[in-house]
């Protein structure tokens, strides 16, 4: 991986985290869609998972807490040429961002979100996340991000693992391809402090969706995306071609960049004038 | 000068009518200035418009008036007292009025003859349009941009139906701004915002910062500006700082309620160097306080909100000119000093109109920073710099790489904890203000330059307190002068340690409970302010009560 050119800085994450992995596979996906760093956009906002940015040789926003996706999607309105990724954790995508989260899928802007879901705060050492499963002193019953996202209206919608690279790998291109806001919710083992959700819990549990399930149906999407205890299915679990935010928009449909838009005086004076 | 009370419950169509009878007004060449009381609420209530009209400049509203049209009862009662007595009271025939002044037209009944009961407003236009010995060459031009076309004939006639029914008593005045513009602060300000090359506002509705909104929102597509309605506050000044990060011009508009949701926001802005205009349009606090009133004491919470230090400014806007041209002024500012730049406006100024000189547009180049990068170096995002301004490229615009971030970051953008990097980056960011300090604005001197009271005051004050000096110095014993300042933080220092060497009377007039502007003079300058008007009812001070309160204190 190290001749991979979206590589940067050395990474402060724990031995055995599936940032590690996480990354590595997005240097791929990147590499192998013949992507450059100049036209990449990395979005996080605070976290373990939200550092990410910062280590992969691309352009880099690492804004607020729980902020990452109205910053993200409003670079993407501002120039339309940038690839946008969000990569954070879920506390920072379904906590802290919880609202944001919502209204984004409604917006459609496209970009890439990118959750590490390690059912678990990292940073802050150990307290319950959104997508924490109920017990162990934790009373709050777990947040479902896919079902969530299906049922706002999202276009993409996939669960991934850190222990099947080649299908996260796979997962990322299309999400990055999908014109559309499109989620990535990747299960990742936290090896100092989730004890509960381990590798080998998730090994146990995670099946691949073939090709005999129907991504494009929406209410059996929405019964799969329900299905997280002994059995968690991977892969693309929604999919529906929907208009972007992009092509919806009046400024933004013929495709010019809105950061190149000219300073328009005839505009101007005939604004002028209806006060006159 | 004139002053008509326009007023009825919610929903009676008032603002509509003044919208057109201040337009019609400024065109037959008077200088009119509107000012605006709302309920919050969408139906019944009392609201109120005051429309002051002359064929002079006039930049404050009166509260003595020459003719009240009541379109309720409440409106006649509540306001009665205000009529000067040689002033009318105008109604329908329906409601009950004991005043011998009253002049009563059957409004509603005529309505009903040309069918269509909604237009009652124009057959008052009218009977107030001949009562001010106005002709009706204007109006129908004027009617055709408020009123929908399949109902344009009607309203004519309406108002031709009223003319007829009344006689003329005040005399028509010859005045000199038919080709001046009539604007509401609040649309001064996002025309200015339009000009500067605005490309991305963000916000949540929040009165009475929502017109910036709706007009930018109206004219977004062919000015060429995406309008984002944000989930909340926090999601508005983020998208914001994203998109200016990604190289579009940005700002974002509200409320107090909404700015204290904006903070950590601010904060960002500020240790990221990313441009920001962030608009507060204030309104009596704390919480949801008054929403619909006028009050500045937003002053000290902005000039500190946000934990840690960073650079900022604070631009308060004085009239409806400052609207549109510090707000071009902040746009430049903030590209220039990356950082954020905050407009303080409030709600007197935001909705009322003022009849001012068309604006002028100019050449704003793209100037994405002061010292453009070299590109033979290793691009530094946050370099440190002789003057604190490092080089800001846009990303995707260019191959090198863009960084910003929220954390403490080394020269490149990337996170540190390092103790001299930290500093370095500390001194590098307040470096700034130092060079901003040398381009402020000192505040308008208003007044006599040999004075025995100087009045200080700030944003839209201007207008009440201008108008109050005038009167003083033509009727009072003493002379006064006053210092307006639109700049206010960081405070500009020069004008104000010189007036105030010559007096030992300096009175503070502010629209809050705590002199808030004085305690940041006293702060900053040791300069102690002897007395204050306050008034923090929610309405806005007018020059009679300034004019009184002086006139009071003279004959002592």
């Amino acid at each position: 991986m190290s001749e991979n050119k979206f590589t940067l800085n050395e990474n402060a994450w724990c031995p055995g985290c599936g940032n590690h992995i996480i990354l590595d596979c997005l240097k791929t996906a990147l590499e192998e869609m013949g992507k450059t760093p100049y036209e990449i956009l990395m979005v996080g906002g605070i976290g373990q998972a939200a550092k990410t940015p910062q280590y992969i040789s691309a352009n880099c926003f690492c804004g607020l807490h729980g902020r990452s996706l109205p910053a993200a999607i409003a670079a993407k309105i501002a120039n339309e040429n940038l690839t946008v990724i969000v990569d954070t954790g879920d506390g920072d995508s379904y906590g802290e961002g919880g609202n944001h989260f919502i209204h984004n899928i409604r917006r459609n802007v496209n970009i890439s979100h990118f959750v590490h879901d390690n059912q678990i705060y990292a940073l802050t050492k150990g307290q319950a996340s959104p997508t924490s499963l109920e017990g162990n002193g934790n009373l709050n019953s777990s947040f479902n991000p896919i079902l969530m996202a299906i049922a706002a209206g999202a276009g993409f919608v996939a669960r991934a693992f850190t222990g099947h690279k080649e299908q996260l790998v796979e997962i990322m291109k299309q999400a990055i391809e999908y014109d559309g806001y499109a989620l990535v919710d990747i299960l990742q083992p936290c090896v100092s402090f989730n004890k509960t959700n381990t590798f080998e819990w998730y090994n146990k549990r995670v099946y691949d969706l073939d090709e005999s399930y129907d991504s494009k149906n929406k209410l059996k999407s929405i019964e799969k995306a329900m299905e997280f205890d002994d059995k968690i299915p991977l892969g693309i679990i929604y999919q529906e071609n929907k208009t972007s935010y992009h092509k919806k928009n009046n400024v933004l449909k013929n495709g010019e960049p809105l950061l190149d838009i000219e300073l328009n005086h005839d505009v101007i004076k005939s604004l002028i004038a209806e006060f006159i | 000068m004139y002053n008509i009370l326009i007023g009825g419950a919610a929903g009676q169509g008032i603002d509509t009518m003044v919208a057109i009878l201040e337009k019609v007004l400024k065109q037959s060449g008077y200088n009119v200035f509107t000012t605006r009381d709302f309920m919050s609420r969408i139906r019944g209530g009392h609201n109120f418009i005051l429309i002051r009209f002359s064929t002079d400049i006039i930049q404050s509203h009166d509260n003595e008036v020459d003719l009240i049209v009541g379109l309720n009862k409440e409106t006649i009662e509540i306001h009665k007292d205000r009529l000067k007595s040689d002033g009318f009271i105008l109604c329908d025939n329906s409601i009950i009025s004991e005043d011998v002044r009253t002049i009563k037209i059957n409004i509603e009944a005529m309505a009903k003859e040309l069918g269509n009961i909604r237009v009652s407003g124009s057959i008052a236009i009218g009977v107030i349009l001949k009562l001010f010995g106005e002709n009706l060459e204007n109006v129908n031009e004027v009617l055709k941009s408020f009123v929908k076309s399949k109902d344009l004939e009607v309203n004519i006639k309406a108002v031709a139906a009223g003319y007829e029914k009344v006689e003329n008593q005040f005399k028509h005045l010859d005045g000199e701004f038919k080709d001046w513009m009539i604007i509401s602060g609040s649309k001064a300000l996002a025309l200015g915002a339009i000009a500067a090359g605005l490309r991305f506002y963000s916000a949540y509705p929040m009165s009475p910062s929502t017109p910036i909104m709706e007009y930018l929102s109206e004219k977004g597509d062919i000015a060429g500006i995406i309008v984002e309605q944000a989930e909340d506050e926090i999601a508005a000044i983020n998208m914001a700082i994203g998109a200016s990060y990604a190289g579009a011009r940005s700002m974002t508009g509200t409320s107090g309620g909404g700015f204290s949701l904006m903070v950590e926001g601010l904060g960002l802005a500020g240790i990221a160097e990313i441009p920001l205009v962030v608009v507060n349009v204030q309104r009596p606090g704390p919480a949801t306080g008054l929403p619909t009133r006028t009050e500045q004491s937003d002053l000290k919470f902005v000039i500190s909100a946000s934990q840690g230090e960073f650079p900022r400014m604070v631009i308060a806007i004085r009239n409806h000119q400052d609207a549109f041209y510090q707000t071009i002024r902040a746009f430049e500012l903030a590209e220039k000093y990356q950082m954020p730049i905050i407009i303080l406006s409030d709600q007197y100024l935001g909705d009322s109109s003022a009849t001012i000189k068309p604006f002028i547009v100019k050449d704003i180049k793209n100037n994405f920073s002061d010292n453009e990068h070299n590109s033979n170096d290793v691009y530094l995002r946050y370099k440190i710099t002789s003057n604190g301004i490092s080089p800001r490229l846009i990303p995707g615009k260019t191959i090198n790489l863009v960084s910003a971030d929220s954390d403490e970051h080394d020269e490149k953008g990337y996170i540190t904890e390092s103790a001299e990097v930290r500093k370095l980056m500390v001194d590098k960011r307040m470096k700034k203000i130092h060079l901003l300090k040398e381009e402020l604005q000192e505040p308008e001197f208003i007044g006599e330059e040999l004075f025995e009271n100087l009045l200080i005051g700030w944003g839209s004050t201007y207008g009440p307190i201008k108008e109050a000096i005038q009167i003083l110095n033509s009727i009072g014993k003493i002379k006064y002068a006053a210092l307006m300042f639109g700049d206010v933080y960081p405070l500009p220092q020069k004008l104000l340690i010189e007036k105030a060497e010559k007096t030992k009377r300096i009175i503070n007039i502010e629209q809050n409970a705590t002199g808030q502007l004085a305690s940041l003079i006293r702060e900053q300058t040791g300069i102690i302010c002897s007395e204050s008007i306050l008034k923090y009812d929610g309405r806005q001070i007018s020059a009679k009560e300034i004019v009184d309160f002086f006139l009071k204190e003279e004959q002592k």
